[in-house]
């Protein structure tokens, strides 16, 4: 018997003036980016003022929400929210260009041309593993910090695992502050006399060890990047730190984003027990994708059984291929629905949002709209044939709230 | 092998690898991003850093797995090279291994491929060890970069030996032994990525091998009828008498019409894909989406799938 889980009241979250951020989270492929945007869409339409930060958006989606100009500030997206007296800010993230507006902003003025030459630097702000999450966390703060709007969304990078984006920025704040990188380079300013002579042994074989691995040059660029940078020293790992604190705060929302599939499911599951365990403030699951039947009460078996007479007596060929649409429909429905009651049966708690798979991909406002519509528990697709059916009565774990008027 | 998030890429190369291994022959499936997705794919424990057989292979042949760990790599190659071994310890409670494998750019990649070197060079009693070696690369947002190591850490390690390793790393990489092959789903995302990857490892000089058009489903509408019902909808009136005449009640009929134009809409956006990535030109593998989630046996399916198409 299918499991119901509670409800995930999008528009309660969007319109609550203690919701300041929603961070969309999930494994690649699920449409992490989309449903931020339609978040976002959907409260810049009730009234606040919502900025979405997108990591990597799909062309068209990027020129729908106007992310032509790749300038790492947002831009207002135009026919958007003014007449509830909102409106939707769009912006992608540059990750080289926050790094550098880091840099900018804390290192000592006649140091930024140095860094920004510095070989090292350049590898590090354009690829290193992790700057992107790290910078991803860093724009948010910078956003927070702003004060311009009610509402940030954030997508997530597409990352190796997904808990990427909670780990990663400590991780290169730890290194870039580390002391590793300073006894590597300037030994004496790292610290007393007495903590050096302990590790000195040590050191040195370190030092060797290190220089046999990367070689020489690359410890003199660091060197001359550290030099260079040494007002920030602390600064990195805090500002990791503020940010991580930042999320856990009451007015964050976490939205795991999930399709109906294992892959996806399981990481939605490793994502939902990390920030439980973070304390980190979960709002909910949202399936994407999800098949639902438009003729409930048909089984996938009685449709097929006609199709097959409808073949046998010559009937009308064209009603037999769409009952087997319909039964084909149906049974990848019932699958996902068992994988999704899984979901439940492990996390009772957690309130879900189900989206039905749009036929075409979101590559307009309007689209986004009906995205954002069927989050919100309203579902409103439009297709070539007028259909009144609500699409949700037939999948077991998705309850569909009415919008309140 | 590469592909977008969510095309089935682990499941495409573990397919490969059970393919290739056919016929009495031995090969490696590898991973690198720590995910575990081979582990999980064939149900078992996850992989420790050791080689391990995790299938037969039809005809005989076996599959073994590895799952890469760049410290783990870090410090067998200190081994190996310099005699370090007994440092590790140390090294890793310094911060240097987290250093060099998670900051210093480049070398993480440099170690994980330069583990994959040595295993598909490895060679025992004068034969290869492995007839071949499928690595479960990483998306193909970060494949580029990942391959062309040589131009990341050369800014940084101009001489030294992590520049000798991506030397030796990168001759293999761009020699006749290697093909990076790319997996994609016939739509928009997957397809965009497939191209923009393609293009910018041509541009890189890499062997781009094949495509593989993962997860496709079969039209069940007419081919005649596709177009129109996309853009028409269905004669609701003949419907219902279909339905009517095959014993359903017709007020089913609106409701299947609507799943047969977003059947039909579908359809039509999957054959424009399967226009673009075909303008790229590669050789083309078809794999179909099999019901119900993927264990062993449907991974047998799919390694069938790609002898029956001339794999191996």
């Amino acid at each position: 018997m299918a499991r119901h889980a509670p409800v995930l009241d999008v528009d309660g979250m969007l319109r609550a003036p203690g919701t300041r951020i929603v961070v969309c989270c999930g494994s690649g492929g699920v449409g992490k980016t989309t449903t931020a945007a339609a978040l976002a869409l959907r409260a810049a339409e009730t009234g606040r003022s919502a900025v979405v930060l997108t990591i990597d958006p799909a062309r068209r989606l990027a020129q729908a929400l106007g992310l032509t100009e790749l300038d790492n500030t947002p831009r207002r997206v135009a026919g958007v929210g003014a007449g509830a007296g909102g409106a939707l800010y769009a912006m992608q993230l540059d990750m080289k260009r926050t790094f550098d507006e880091v840099v900018l902003a804390h290192a000592a003025a006649e140091k930024t041309e140095q860094i920004f030459a510095n070989p090292f630097y350049q590898s590090l702000s354009g690829s290193l593993a992790g700057t992107q999450e790290y910078m991803a966390m860093e724009k948010l703060g910078q956003l927070r910090a702003q004060e311009t709007w009610d509402l940030i969304v954030v997508d997530t990078p597409p990352s190796r695992s997904a808990l990427d984006f909670l780990d990663a920025p400590q991780r290169l704040g730890r290194f870039l502050d580390g002391r590793i990188i300073r006894l590597l380079t300037a030994p004496a300013k790292a610290g007393g006399r007495a903590y050096l002579k302990v590790v000195s042994a040590g050191l040195t074989l370190f030092a060797r060890a290190v220089t046999k691995i990367v070689g020489a040059q690359l410890l003199t660029d660091i060197s001359d990047f550290v030099s260079a940078l040494e007002t920030m020293f602390g600064g990195f790992r805090e500002r990791a730190q503020s940010t991580y604190d930042l999320l856990r705060k009451p007015d964050t929302a976490f939205v795991v984003v999930a399709a109906p599939e294992p892959d996806a499911l399981r990481e939605a599951s490793y994502f939902v027990e990390r920030l439980s365990a973070d304390q980190m403030p979960l709002a909910g699951l949202v399936v994407n994708r999800t098949r639902v039947s438009l003729a409930p009460g048909l089984s996938a078996q009685r449709a097929a059984v006609a199709a097959e007479q409808l073949a046998e007596s010559g009937g009308d060929q064209l009603a037999a291929a769409i009952l087997r649409v319909h039964a084909d429909r149906t049974a990848a429905a019932a699958v996902e629905s068992r994988l999704r009651d899984r979901f439940t049966r492990a996390h009772p708690d957690v309130a879900q949002a189900v989206v039905p798979a749009m036929a075409a991909d979101i590559h307009d406002l309007e689209g986004l709209r009906q995205i954002a519509a069927a989050l919100a528990g309203a579902t409103s697709r439009t297709t070539p044939t007028s259909r009144t059916t609500p699409t949700s009565q037939t999948a077991p774990t998705s309850q569909t709230t009415p919008v309140s008027p | 092998m590469t592909g977008k998030g969510g095309t089935g890429k682990t499941t495409v190369a573990a397919a490969l690898a059970l393919a290739l291994a056919s016929g009495g022959r031995r090969t490696l499936l590898v991973e690198v991003e720590g995910r575990q997705g081979i582990a999980q794919l064939f149900d078992t424990p996850p992989l420790p850093y050791e080689e391990r057989r995790i299938a037969v292979a039809p005809g005989g042949g076996e599959v073994r797995a590895l799952a890469i760990d760049p410290e783990q790599a870090l410090l067998e190659y200190l081994e190996l090279f310099y005699n370090l071994r007994r440092a590790g310890r140390m090294l890793k409670r310094m911060g240097a291994v987290d250093f060099a494998t998670t900051a210093a750019p480049g070398v993480r990649d440099v170690l994980l491929i330069g583990k994959v070197k040595e295993a598909t060079t490895r060679v025992l009693d004068g034969e290869r060890v492995y007839d071949a070696v499928v690595l479960d690369g990483p998306p193909t947002g970060r494949i580029g970069r990942f391959l062309n190591v040589t131009a990341e850490v050369a800014g940084l390690a101009r001489m030294g030996p992590i520049k000798t390793q991506s030397d030796g790393v990168t001759a293999l990489l761009r020699s006749g032994l290697t093909a990076v092959h790319v997996v994609t789903a016939l739509e928009e995302m997957p397809v965009q990525e497939t191209v923009d990857a393609v293009d910018e490892l041509r541009r890189l000089e890499l062997s781009v091998g094949t495509l593989v058009v993962n997860m496709t489903r079969p039209s069940l509408l007419p081919q005649s009828e596709v177009a129109r019902i996309a853009a028409g909808g269905v004669e609701l009136a003949r419907l219902r008498e279909g339905l009517v005449a095959a014993g359903l009640p017709d007020r089913y009929a609106a409701g299947l019409a609507a799943e047969a134009v977003e059947h039909a809409v579908r359809i039509g956006l999957e054959q424009d894909n399967r226009r673009t990535v075909a303008r790229l030109g590669m050789p083309t593998y078809e794999l179909p989406l099999l019901p119900g989630p993927v264990d062993l046996g449907a991974l047998y399916e799919l390694a069938q799938r790609l002898i029956d198409q001339g794999v191996g």
